[in-house]
């Protein structure tokens, strides 16, 4: 067996888990908030794209950057109406509330789309390098991720309100008392992370095959990256996802792929353990 | 309460103490709110199955399947609740011992031929030796990291009975239909005694759930999910109390598994660890009230009637999920203590009789 | 406008009187009439969602033909009209069997129909078995639940040990060289029991399995899995599950390009949504309960010696592209055939007692436009299908459409296998 092309599909898909993940970590590094509605956002994004090309004919591409603006809007929306009056209380209301968002979503999504698999019938064709097969898709995907975590890097650190994103999450109360405007700090950053989940979801739209149900597989993933790369980190986001996905590419290698989901979480459960701060530190 | 140093004492002292002890327990178990959750449940359960003549049964027969249901889930809801609702410690993944627990159960059901309470306590046994093992290892984690732990154990379980083949792997396992016949002379009679079963176990949960928390055990967990730190040094032994209630909140669900999975006649890995269902119990539980032994019971109650009506009635069916949703919503917005504890802080009275 | 007062007063009194005669004789003129039940529960909102609603498009259209052709008469003068009552299972156990016991004690259920998936099946058979009322199995195809020692349910597809064993006997009449396979299968009970029976039918045929691995029924990446099968060489690819998975995993193979002579795969190929996949379609063989291709009519009833009952293929894909607008596919033939079955066992039995019909359903050998149906009676197989087979369906390029042809068995074939798979 090719050892080169396990590794290669594990390492491309990674780059998109790691832009799921980094959504999902965003927002609890900030605001402490575990969201479960992430799948359900993911999922949202995939049909965004769908919709996108198969009713008004748009490119995939131009797809995503519509969803991802359409993610942070709809992110600011749920926080203000779902999160911000539970943001003080302890973890369950925040858990639940989330849990509630994902349910509407899930809900109406069903009745309207139903379960069907949906497929954005969309290829760039594959790339021969020596022995493996690579899709275009998931070559271009891989350098959007790239490209998405350095834009949120420069919006973090080089911008007034990533800056303030910044502040808020290291401590709330005392960037209140320097005049940032919390509550909207808050709901830019829920924005964000909702916007990256739905970028996510259009990625992975433009090569698999999805359903209104799928989101729920890159949530959990996106749980055991945000512990693999630490909390509220999002750089360690994209380089856990792209450790994830080598594990899931390289693992059936060496072993039934069946196998690979016991030994997955087996390891996120020892990482917790272990090194709950993740591998590469967490900024807390 | 201590047995420590009691040969030193004289015999009356020894003795007032256990008569103390015996008044405060009285006095304890005497408490309304209990009764009225055990009478309650009692009733809610014996309706049903009250009259037993063919026409009647044939009539209840649908109130027999959805109370079952509803019971069903005040055994869940009530165990789940003295982890969470004492200790604050969020299991997302509880339904692991339940899925464990239907496939010990069914495992010694169909290889060994164990009758239906043999085959509970295995499954609450093998529940409360994996709550022990996991327990001793997840419970150092707080909060969220807890949380998410018990989501990938949840996980790597049910991946790992879809490849572990005396549980049939992926297929799962199914009991003969003979097996109900034989045992119990027909399916129905094997149903009244799973019925019987779960509204034992529902009248078990709800005194455990008490038990628990009108002891001095109980007011350690509650110092747990107030501050766990302070009460470490108040004496409480976090780590140790923590374990035990994990345990006690693991072995019913077990139970539990073992009836359901036996009504159905079969278990298969996505069914038995469904994540969904780990978390709708989380919903149960705030709906009532978190931490109080009537809530978990009226949130079951309420829940599974809401899921019922809206899962068959025309209009809802196909937006149930987002009906559902939207309540879940309103009630952690506005009134986040769940029905109980709203009751309890605005209307007075309500203190002394619901618990 | 006196008059038109009058005018209207004497429409109004007329329209009364057309409606009273259009509808009273309606009501008097039978003896008695019988409304009976079909109750069923369908996932319509979880994952078998395609496969359902397809089902309920057929039960739906076999009862508007029956209550449009007056309903069956019974010696006694007694009329049967149908109507169906059905919930959604959310594809889960959690509540089949309370839907089930309400189907039967509340909504006064008749006739059952099961739910889409095995498991589910096994929990509502109880209730079915419980109340004494008869259960015919659409979907359902382990065939666990046919050894269970149910007495009452009935399977109206072949069952899952013999899904895709035709597809080994096809691989072996186009290219008796070929002799690797590779089976990779969901992990589900269903896919799980096809895999195994086609693993040791290949296995006593002399092929080599190369490669036997399940994925988990959410998987979307199937990268692992083609490399492994890259690496294992095999002449072809055997397996898939349901529709989802099945499409997303026949599309990655073409992205792929994953190099087998022959794919094969459950339940998605046959259906009509297959074709949105465009060329990663093309080539993909999948086992078909039934085709609208098939030309199965009375004519070959009477070679067989059987009696042929029932519309012909053509009659029922006009009728029910008319009714849906979609040409059907098996699984709606399925939900058609499910009601045919118990047409035919109440005409059989004259009666609509649970035993009557039973035995009637036990003495069955007919042929209809679904193939032919006939259930083992023997007591550790009862209700399982006998008599019916499966045929074998492949995407090809006709100009620039895709049409699905029949290419196995070959005495019911619409065209030639194309072999290896993109040497068209």
């Amino acid at each position: 067996m090719d050892f080169f092309a396990f590794l290669i599909d594990g390492l491309l898909i990674g780059f998109v888990y790691g832009i799921a993940a980094m959504g999902l970590t965003l927002i609890w590094g900030v605001m402490n908030v575990i969201n479960l509605s992430h799948g359900a956002i993911i999922t949202l994004g995939m049909f965004g794209v769908y919709l996108a090309f198969a009713e008004l004919g748009l490119h995939p591409y131009l797809g995503i950057v519509l969803v991802g603006m359409a993610g942070l809007l709809t992110g600011m929306v749920i926080y203000a109406v779902a999160i911000h009056r539970v943001i003080n209380a302890p973890h369950l209301s925040t858990l639940l509330a989330t849990f509630a968002v994902n349910m509407i979503i899930i809900g109406i999504g069903t009745a309207y789309f139903t379960t069907n698999a949906r497929n954005v019938d969309f290829s760039l064709g594959s790339v021969k390098a020596g022995p493996v097969n690579i899709q275009v898709t998931r070559l271009v995907a891989a350098a959007f991720s790239v490209a998405v975590t350095g834009s949120l890097y420069f919006f973090l650190y080089r911008t007034k309100y990533g800056k303030y994103i910044r502040a808020v999450s290291n401590n709330r109360e005392a960037a209140e008392l320097m005049g940032i405007p919390s509550a909207f700090i808050l709901a830019l950053s829920f924005g964000l992370g909702t916007m990256l989940a739905g970028i996510a979801g259009g990625m992975i739209a433009t090569f698999f095959p999805f359903t209104i149900l799928s989101g729920g597989t890159y949530e959990v993933k996106s749980f055991v990256i945000g512990v693999l790369g630490g909390i509220g980190n999002p750089l360690g986001a994209l380089i856990g996802g792209i450790l994830l996905g080598i594990f899931e590419g390289v693992m059936p290698y060496f072993t039934e792929t069946s196998w690979v989901p016991v030994f997955e979480f087996g390891l996120f459960v020892a990482i917790l353990l272990f090194r709950p701060q993740g591998l590469l530190g967490a900024k807390k | 309460m201590t047995t420590q140093g009691t040969d030193a004492k004289p015999q009356n002292e020894l003795l007032n103490t256990l008569l103390d002890n015996f008044k405060i327990w009285t006095k304890k178990l005497s408490h309304p709110g209990l009764w009225i959750t055990i009478v309650g449940v009692f009733i809610l359960g014996y309706l049903p199955i009250a009259d037993q003549s063919p026409e009647a049964a044939f009539a209840n027969a649908t109130a027999r399947e959805s109370t079952f249901t509803i019971l069903m889930s005040i055994v869940l809801v009530s165990s789940l609740n003295i982890l969470l609702g004492y200790t604050g410690y969020v299991s997302f993944g509880h339904i692991v011992f339940y899925g464990l627990g239907g496939y010990v159960g069914l495992y010694t059901i169909i290889e060994h031929q164990w009758p239906l309470w043999k085959a509970m306590a295995a499954g609450g046994a093998a529940a409360g030796v994996l709550a022990l093992v996991l327990g001793s290892a997840i419970l150092r984690l707080r909060g969220a990291y807890f949380a998410l732990a018990t989501i990938g154990i949840n996980e790597a379980m049910r991946a790992f009975v879809s490849n572990y083949d005396p549980f049939g792997g992926a297929v799962g396992l199914s009991i003969h239909f003979r097996v109900y016949r034989e045992t119990y002379g027909s399916y129905q009679d094997a149903f009244l005694v799973m019925y019987k079963a779960m509204l034992g176990l529902a009248i078990a949960a709800v005194v455990l759930s008490y038990l628990v928390k009108s002891s001095k055990f109980g007011l350690g967990l509650m110092a747990i999910r107030e501050d766990e730190d302070a009460s470490d040094i108040m004496g409480v032994i976090p780590y140790r109390s923590k374990i035990i209630a994990y345990m006690l909140s693991a072995i019913l669900p077990g139970m539990v598994g073992v009836v359901f999975f036996f009504k159905a006649s079969t278990i298969e890995p996505a069914a038995a660890f469904k994540l969904h269902t780990s978390i709708e119990w989380l919903v149960m539980i705030m709906l009532g009230g978190f931490g109080t032994i009537m809530g978990p019971v009226l949130g079951a109650y309420g829940y599974q009637n809401l899921r019922t009506i809206l899962l068959t009635s025309e209009f809802f069916k196909n937006i149930q999920l987002a009906v559902a949703g939207l309540m879940l919503l309103g009630i952690i917005l506005f009134i986040p203590a769940g029905l109980i504890g709203w009751l309890r802080r605005h209307i007075s009275f309500t203190r002394r009789v619901l618990t | 406008m006196r008059t038109f007062v009058k005018l209207l007063s004497l429409a109004i009194i007329a329209a009364f009187v057309l409606g009273a005669v259009a509808t009273f004789p309606a009501k008097t003129h039978a003896q008695s009439e019988r409304t009976i039940t079909i109750g069923f529960t369908a996932s319509q909102t979880g994952k078998y969602n395609v496969e359902s609603t397809r089902q309920i498009n057929g039960i739906n259209l076999w009862i508007e033909q029956i209550n449009g052709a007056g309903g069956i008469t019974l010696s006694n003068g007694t009329v049967l009209k149908f109507e169906t009552k059905f919930y959604d299972d959310e594809s889960s156990t959690d509540r089949v069997q309370e839907l089930y016991t309400r189907l039967v004690t509340q909504d006064g259920a008749d006739f059952l129909i099961s739910p889409y998936s095995s498991g589910l099946t096994d929990a509502s058979a109880l209730i079915a078995e419980q109340y004494g009322v008869v259960m015919l199995t659409a979907g359902a195809a382990s065939d666990s639940t046919y050894q269970k020692g149910f007495t009452l349910v009935y399977q109206t597809y072949t069952p899952a040990s013999r899904y895709l064993t035709g597809a080994v006997d096809l691989l072996a009449a186009t290219d008796p060289d070929a002799s690797r396979i590779a089976i990779v299968h969901e992990n589900d009970k269903f896919s799980t029991d096809v895999a195994n029976a086609l693993n040791s039918y290949a296995e006593d045929l002399g092929y080599e399995i190369v490669l036997f691995e399940g994925y988990d029924s959410g998987t979307t990446d199937f990268a692992p899995f083609i490399n492994k099968i890259e690496a294992a060489d095999p002449d072809a690819i055997l397996g898939g599950g349901h529709f989802q998975d099945g499409s997303t995993f026949a599309r990655q193979l073409y992205e792929k390009d994953a190099g087998a002579n022959m794919i094969a795969l459950l339940v998605a190929p046959p259906e009509p949504t297959f074709a949105e996949l465009g060329d990663a379609a093309l080539g993909v063989v999948g086992p078909s309960q039934w085709e609208p291709l098939a030309q199965i009519d009375a004519s070959k009833a009477e070679e067989l010696g059987i009696e042929f009952y029932g519309p012909s293929s053509q009659e029922f894909t006009a009728a029910y592209m008319e009714m849906y607008d979609e040409e059907p596919s098996y699984h709606a033939a399925g939900g058609y055939m499910a009601g045919l079955l118990i047409q035919k066992a109440i005409e059989d039995a004259d009666s609509t007692d649970t035993d009557d019909v039973a035995e009637a359903l036990d003495n069955l050998d007919i042929l209809t436009f679904f193939g032919r149906n006939s259930f083992d009676t023997s007591d550790d197989n009862h209700g399982l299908q006998v008599g019916h087979s499966m045929m074998y369906v492949q995407w090809q390029a006709d100009g620039d459409e895709l049409v699905k042809q029949i290419v196995f068995p070959f005495e019911a074939a619409s065209a030639e296998t194309v072999y290896p798979i993109g040497s068209e």
